[in-house]
């Protein structure tokens, strides 16, 4: 193994982020009038309970069959059978701290010990204050695989709910919590 | 032996290094007293949704996107420059076709923002974002001006060093990563709580650009070089981390 060469440290995107990551079709992982889409639609708080208005929030998700269209992916990169769908979602917060995400379920996932993950989306948090991304998963609710996850299985089961959505009018609502109590599970990678 | 076969192999990356990265409560930085996560992170495996990412192509670029100079009617105030390099991985492998976003304050050091509403001019003829592709060497070059140094609230007569934004995909959604380019020499660097949040004074060096005199272009534009290191991968594809938790 050649020489490690150090990784360049992290910063903050700082309050002006959205000039620089903001796209008009961020938010929609599938495009609008795709069947079965819905809505994840959150409200990112900070310790004090104050709405976070500078931060943005991107997801990265297998596609409903449980499949990536990437060559890492060893089963094979494929193309998903929903058209447009691109597999990542980019959406920064309003002055109330929402974001929201327009996508489809993905499908369950094979791991190398022959377990399987639940649905779920992987999510990085950025923001003003954030000094690196935080991560986090969205399970949903009404997922009977949720029991057998081996990543939910590791988290402490009173804070397993932080990383389950709930049920909304249009999808789901996911809300984030930076910090305090009730705070947010989030993972190292 | 068809059992081996049908595993899953999938490739590793590096876990994110704690030791180059900034912690994220650093109270220097006030914003982070409130926002950091109190409680430890959770160990998450790199499977499938970690070790994949998107790979987002040309489709989203226009065609003067990587120069900042072009994409209004005029020219901005400033000094212009180039900002080039290479994005590379831990072990110096080159990170090809991957998408580069920058953002950054003019010449004056005010940002093109509804709420950056400090006494110092926009200017119409600069908006202060774009977007790149490496190419097959992992190679990326900007034109854009040099950006102003800015004051913030943060503490007693704070001011910003001049920065750009960068924000990187890589291919896995492990290397992902949003920095900030700074200038070399800059004497604000030592009251800044931002910079100073990376403790190792090594890794703070590699968020700073080198002046490039052999791509400066006579009677056009000075050069600075930036690389940038995505976290490398593991030697050999492995199976499971469970157990290290």
């Amino acid at each position: 193994m050649s020489e490690r060469l150090g990784v360049t440290p992290a910063q903050t995107v700082g309050p002006y982020l959205h000039i620089g990551l903001s796209w008009p079709d961020g938010p929609y992982v599938v495009p609008e009038g795709t069947p079965g889409a819905f809505w994840i639609r959150g409200r990112i708080v900070d310790g004090t309970g104050a709405p976070v208005g500078d931060a943005m929030v991107e997801s990265w998700q297998a596609d409903p069959d449980g499949h990536f269209d990437h060559p890492d992916d060893p089963r094979g990169a494929r193309a998903a059978t929903v058209p447009g769908f691109r597999g990542f979602g980019r959406a920064d917060t309003d002055a109330e701290g929402w974001y929201a995400l327009h996508t489809v379920r993905p499908g369950p996932l094979p791991t190398p010990d022959g377990e399987t993950e639940a649905p779920h989306l992987n999510l990085s948090v950025f923001g003003r204050g954030l000094l690196h991304r935080l991560v986090t998963r969205i399970y949903f609710p009404d997922e009977p695989a949720n029991a057998a996850d081996p990543v939910l299985r590791t988290v402490d089961p009173g804070r397993r709910d932080t990383l389950v959505a709930r049920p909304a009018a249009d999808g789901y609502q996911f809300d984030i919590r930076l910090q305090g109590e009730h705070e947010t599970v989030f993972f190292a990678v | 032996m068809s059992e081996t076969t049908r595993k899953l192999l999938l490739p590793g990356y590096r876990r994110d290094d704690v030791e180059a990265h900034p912690p994220l409560l650093s109270p220097g930085y006030k914003s982070t007293v409130i926002r950091a996560p109190q409680q430890p992170l959770t160990y998450l495996p790199q499977r499938l949704t970690e070790i994949t990412g998107p790979l987002l192509g040309e489709g989203r670029l226009g065609e003067l996107d990587h120069d900042l100079t072009r994409q209004h009617d005029g020219e901005p105030q400033g000094q212009r420059i180039i900002v080039h390099g290479r994005v590379l991985d831990g072990d110096g492998r080159a990170v090809p076709h991957s998408l580069v976003e920058i953002w950054q304050a003019n010449a004056a050091g005010r940002y093109r923002h509804a709420i950056d509403n400090w006494p110092a001019p926009l200017d119409p003829h600069f908006t202060g974002v774009g977007r790149t592709l490496t190419d097959d060497q992992g190679r990326y070059e900007f034109v854009t001006v040099q950006p102003g140094a800015y004051p913030w609230r943060n503490h007693d007569n704070a001011w910003r060093p001049a920065h750009i934004h960068f924000s990187l995909f890589g291919r896995a959604f492990t290397q992902r990563l949003v920095t900030q380019m700074y200038f070399p020499g800059d004497p604000l660097f030592s009251q800044d709580p931002i910079f100073n949040s990376v403790r190792d004074p090594q890794a703070r060096e590699r968020m700073v650009a080198r002046y490039d005199h052999a791509a400066t272009r006579p009677e056009w534009a000075l050069a600075y070089r930036f690389d940038i290191v995505l976290r490398g991968r593991e030697a050999t594809p492995f199976e499971d981390e469970d157990d290290d938790e």
